[in-house]
């Protein structure tokens, strides 16, 4: 007896909860709380790591068969498969914004710069990961050639590729510019980056998920305020979809 | 002498809601890559040794599909499910609650200790005597080995986490297992919050007395 208005009840608290969600997904408060625990989380993992902690790093044959491409896979334009073609004798990295020195390097150019070689494991926000070794020059000796001033805050990634009619473009703060496992990555397991894992360039922010890895570089820039920047999030998926600046989860 | 302690009914209710929370928004993120794996990585579904369903929008929170905010969700839920967890230890110990309720003997793990209690519940007048022999296996169970599997290998997937305790990620046996972990903790404890709301929508003034505190058996008004 007691049996079906306990039901409808279940039912209607089940029902006010989805409206409820729906509702509270959607409030300012949540979206504040959200940003805020984005902020508490990067202070988190950096006070119980260190700013400079280090990602794992594999040994070779910890390696995975290979390396999954995911989001852009290539660059839609005849330029970029004319210097896929050629091997990207052309392709031209800038570094510029809030430096005092603006800079560009070819790919000869960085691979005449100290390299660093990492085994790394890639996370997908997806869930998936891929075990590869990356090898290209520090960030930190790119910034500090170009002489980054005081004002910048953050340094952001522009890149080749279109996802959804918009340019790709990630970007990180300054204490992840300057981690030594950020590179700006040219091979991947000893050979040039393949076409779907971002070629000829593509940063590794080892600590934090795929999406931040910005494929198809071309340049770095040094700015005080993403504001201005595409939506203003940081980042193609912080735009498009919402995702974490801060992908350290 | 009340039933359940202030400290218990709170992390109960608040820890009830962050299951919830991280159980559905959990599903959501599932259907992003319904595939799981051992080891380190993991990618291609043909080295999967389990190929999840999709999980309908109804299970899920959001209702539909959105990754973004599925994770926004879990990871906010994380915080009181985890605290809570850590918290609820340190009173159950103080007060108490453990040492009495939660501790077994060699004696309750043997089929008999097990059968009584089957028997004992299944008469309608269970209570007087505390917790018997089954409960305290699986409340023990789930405060020393589900719940804090949750939370262990939930630090783990996260690569901004790691730095900090790499060998808490080899100890499980690398990223991609964590995973596989994660996904069958929550559902066992799934299972466990399905007999233990059965059970007590059996006797709903289980349910009443969790958030009023209840009255020990023996105690007269």
């Amino acid at each position: 007896m007691n049996d079906i208005p306990r039901r409808s009840l279940l039912a209607g608290i089940a029902a006010l909860g989805v409206g409820a969600c729906a509702k509270i997904n959607d409030s300012e408060t949540t979206k504040a709380l959200v940003d805020a625990a984005e902020g508490w989380h990067r202070a988190a993992h950096r006070t119980l790591a260190g700013r400079q902690g280090l990602a794992p790093e594999y040994a070779p044959e910890d390696r995975s068969p290979s390396f999954k491409g995911n989001g852009s896979l290539t660059v839609d334009t005849p330029e970029y498969r004319d210097q896929l073609a050629r091997g990207f004798p052309d392709w031209v990295l800038r570094v510029g914004g809030l430096v005092e020195r603006p800079l560009a390097f070819t790919l000869a150019d960085l691979r005449a710069l100290p390299q660093r070689s990492q085994i790394t494991r890639h996370d997908c926000v997806e869930g998936w990961s891929a075990i590869g070794e990356w090898t290209g020059p520090q960030l930190s000796g790119l910034l500090d050639a170009a002489k980054v001033r005081e004002t910048a805050n953050f340094i952001v990634f522009r890149c080749a590729d279109r996802l959804y009619g918009r340019d790709y473009y990630e970007s990180i703060d300054m204490v992840e510019a300057f981690h030594p496992q950020t590179i700006i990555a040219h091979a991947l397991n000893g050979e040039p980056i393949p076409e779907k894992n971002g070629a000829p360039l593509r940063m590794r922010i080892e600590r934090q998920l795929g999406y931040k890895h910005a494929k198809y570089l071309t340049a770095i820039e040094a700015v005080a305020s993403l504001d201005d920047i595409g939506s203003g999030k940081g980042g193609f998926w912080e735009d498009l979809a919402g995702y974490q600046w801060y992908a350290g989860i | 002498m009340i039933r359940h302690a202030l400290s218990t009914r709170l992390w109960h209710w608040v820890n009830a809601a962050a299951i919830i929370v991280l159980f559905m928004s959990g599903l959501n993120i599932s259907n992003a890559h319904r595939y799981l794996y051992w080891g380190n990585y993991g990618f291609d579904p043909a080295d999967a040794w389990l190929k999840v369903i999709r999980f309908p929008g109804w299970a899920t929170i959001p209702q539909h599909y959105n990754l973004a905010v599925a994770r926004d969700w879990h990871i906010i839920a994380a915080w009181p499910f985890a605290v809570g967890l850590l918290l609820i230890w340190i009173a159950m110990l103080a007060n108490g609650h453990f040492r009495r309720d939660l501790t077994t003997t060699q004696r309750d793990w043997t089929p008999g200790a097990v059968l009584a209690s089957v028997k004992a519940h299944s008469g309608g007048a269970g209570g007087a005597q505390g917790y018997n022999p089954v409960q305290r296996i699986l409340y023990g169970m789930v405060f020393g080995v589900l719940l804090p599997m949750m939370v262990i290998t939930g630090l783990a997937i996260s690569p901004g986490f790691e730095p900090a305790a790499p060998w808490v990620v080899d100890l499980l046996g690398g990223r991609q297992s964590a995973r596989s972990l994660h996904f069958i903790a929550s559902w066992a404890i799934f299972g466990f919050v399905v007999i233990h709301v059965v059970l007590a929508l059996i006797d709903w003034r289980r349910i009443v007395e969790m958030v009023t505190g209840g009255r020990k058996q023996g105690d007269t008004a």
